[in-house]
């Protein structure tokens, strides 16, 4: 691997720019099924395990800008996976450093992508897991991270992603009652899908009631519209 | 004891249909029972025109008496969806929109991010560039750090060291305006250097306020650290273990405070900060007292990072001589067709990126700050992620916050140095 980002290093002073659109990491690997190349010069002894033991479940990884390992997981087996990585004393992931995903547009599968590190082991591992437009739902790594709770959310309200399991799945940046869709996927404008007259007019019918929904406390469950009058639902929401 | 009930209607939160097209949901009939006073809990909210909120973040509590029972933060005041603009300009163009976010620290967000780009395109910056963006961020790192003393020391009843830190804090603002000609808005950094290379006598200005400055700290440390009011209001407060910490992926001082020694200068060192000498400041405890301490010694290791890379700051050139990214001089261009092609195109069309992703992450002022940049191949980037520690570090509020007076919610969200253009992006 590092001879390759050697190469690459040497190639930069070229005045080929095309070769810029190959990368650090690419100088090697050019044809497409080196890629696919089993745990390929990984400066991550995680790759190897995660194939030993999940097989399958492991789609590919591969070795981006130079050094960062990242390992593409079914996404059926996401859970497994993280709560592998974050459990094993071998691998020790504790810190889930970044949780978002990326709309490459064009009908791709929208990728959900999981920044882990371990502060004991001081080692970086990116895991990603492709949802087609048709199913994008995943389950959720708050059972393994509490802190993935926002970012989870934060997918959620840009992407339209949803994660199972999630306790308290809202939009978290934009308004509860926003309902033009998911404003960093690629097929949503950047001005937004209504009319500027149209968000006008909805910003300035807004209603404070709308922020003084007490449902939403404390992470429990969405309680947007219940009826005090009637008892089952009432003993049902005090718990 | 029951939550007072206050209904919401249906018709705010209207369903949306594949695609986002609004359908039509049915307005719910408001009618509010009458509550029962004896027993209810009361919501209070803080924000977003708060000035403890230290921006506009709003708080829900739900309160006890005066104990809070819940805290359920509301964002996005401030949103700008400034990942969705990135998107829609080219990697150069990027930059200005990193200071906004963070604007107690520009220049540690304006480094970081053409850092993880430099990464993804495999560009080695000069060595004097390398050392003038470590004295930017530790310079940062303090000016961001100063006025979270400042508005700390404000929500703990102290009003004296505010003035105290912002003092300093003008020294700072008058070198990122010698610097970049702004004082907040810096947009320093390009890909493969600085804007402008360091004006003449900039590197003593920053000596000159690293000399200036530990006795303001003293001066503050005498004011606040054994205080009685101070000790009173911040020790156990607030308080998280190490397990927990680490669970809410909180990082920077916050982590630290809770005794875990993750800081990204040390454990992924970049730009040779192994090579400084500097230690990592933790605290035992994980309560705010901690992390006022952690913060307190995090500035004085900053200055000696700040002060030996002074002392290190070679001279040559501060950008990077890569035909990729940096432009051929005017005199070139006027004299020459190949350079003045090679000007246009760089500037017409921007800098293309490899169709790969990077993430890469700095010791921000406020925690571990990420840049997830993926390219295509193109002048401007398919996605453009900031891992914002701020946000990440307020998600913990609830968990912090309950079983505490509101009047500790106010120094629980001080302690936690937030910066709301960065939660909110």
């Amino acid at each position: 691997m590092n001879a390759d980002a050697g190469g690459a290093g040497g190639a930069k002073k070229a005045f080929d720019f095309g070769a810029v659109a190959r990368g650090p990491a690419s100088g090697g690997e050019a044809a497409p099924g080196g890629r696919q190349a089993e745990a390929q010069a990984a400066g991550n002894p995680s790759v190897a395990a995660l194939r030993s033991r999940f097989g399958t479940a492991v789609l590919r990884n591969q070795v981006n800008a130079g050094d960062e390992d990242v390992v593409y997981v079914e996404p059926k087996r996401i859970a497994d996976v993280l709560r592998w990585l974050h459990d094993d004393p071998g691998e020790h992931y504790d810190h889930l450093a970044d949780l978002t995903a990326v709309d490459y547009g064009g009908g791709r599968a929208l990728e959900v992508v999981y920044q882990l590190w371990s502060i004991p082991r001081r080692k970086a591992l990116r895991i990603k897991c492709e949802l087609p437009l048709s199913a994008l739902e995943i389950d959720s790594a708050t059972a393994v991270w509490t802190g993935a709770d926002w970012l989870e959310r934060e997918v959620y309200d840009l992407f339209g992603i949803r994660f199972r399991g999630h306790p308290n799945l809202r939009r978290i940046l934009m308004p509860d009652n926003y309902a033009e869709g998911h404003p960093l996927r690629k097929d949503f404008p950047l001005r937004g899908r209504f009319s500027r007259a149209e968000q006008t007019r909805r910003a300035l019918s807004q209603d404070p009631e709308d922020y003084y929904a007490p449902g939403e406390l404390g992470g429990r469950a969405p309680q947007m519209v219940r009826d005090a009058a009637e008892p089952p639902e009432e003993a049902e929401a005090t718990e | 004891m029951t939550t007072r009930t206050v209904e919401f209607q249906a018709s705010r939160t209207p369903e949306m249909g594949p695609g986002g097209a609004l359908v039509a949901s049915p307005a719910a009939p408001f009618d509010a029972p009458e509550p029962d006073w004896d027993s209810e809990t009361m919501l209070v909210n803080v924000g977003p025109q708060h000035p403890a909120t230290h921006g506009v973040l709003r708080l829900v509590v739900e309160l006890d008496g005066e104990t809070v029972v819940s805290v359920t933060p509301r964002l996005g005041y401030l949103h700008s969806s400034f990942e969705k603009l990135g998107e829609y300009r080219t990697w150069n163009q990027i930059v200005p929109l990193t200071d906004r976010m963070d604007y107690l620290a520009p220049l540690i967000y304006n480094c970081a991010y053409v850092m993880a780009v430099e990464k993804l395109m495999g560009i080695e910056v000069t060595d004097r560039c390398r050392v003038a963006r470590v004295i930017c961020m530790e310079m940062d790192r303090i000016f961001s750090h100063l006025l979270w003393l400042g508005t700390w020391s404000i929500d703990v009843g102290a009003f004296t060291p505010f003035l105290y830190a912002f003092q300093q804090r003008e020294k700072v603002y008058k070198l990122h305006e010698a610097l970049t000609g702004a004082r907040i808005t810096t947009s320093a950094t390009r890909i493969g250097g600085m804007m402008a290379d360091l004006p003449e006598g900039w590197a003593a200005g920053v000596r000159e306020f690293a000399d200036g400055l530990p006795a303001t700290l003293d001066e503050i440390d005498g004011l606040l650290t054994c205080n009685a009011i101070h000790v009173g209001r911040t020790q156990g407060i607030g308080a998280i273990s190490a397990e927990d910490a680490v669970a809410h992926g909180l990082t920077g001082a916050n982590l630290r405070a809770s005794g875990v020694p993750y800081d990204v200068r040390k454990d992924k060192p970049y730009y040779d900060y192994e090579n400084y000498d500097f230690e990592v400041p933790i605290g035992c405890h994980g309560d705010c007292y901690d992390r006022y301490l952690v913060r307190m010694e995090e500035m004085r290791q900053s200055l000696r990072i700040l002060h030996q890379a002074l002392d290190r700051l070679p001279s040559g050139p501060i950008d990077v001589d890569d035909p990729r990214v940096s432009l051929p001089s005017k005199t070139d261009c006027m004299s020459d067709m190949e350079s003045m092609i090679h000007h246009f195109k760089l500037v017409t069309e921007g800098i293309p990126a490899p169709a790969e992703d990077c993430w890469f992450s700095v010791e921000g002022s406020k925690g571990e700050l990420g840049m997830y940049v993926v390219g295509d191949g193109g002048p401007k980037p398919v996605r453009w992620r900031i891992r914002p520690p701020s946000f990440v570090n307020l998600s913990a509020i609830p968990a912090l916050a309950e079983g505490h007076l509101m009047a500790d919610l106010i120094v629980i969200n001080a302690s936690l140095d937030i910066v709301l253009g960065e939660i909110d992006r």
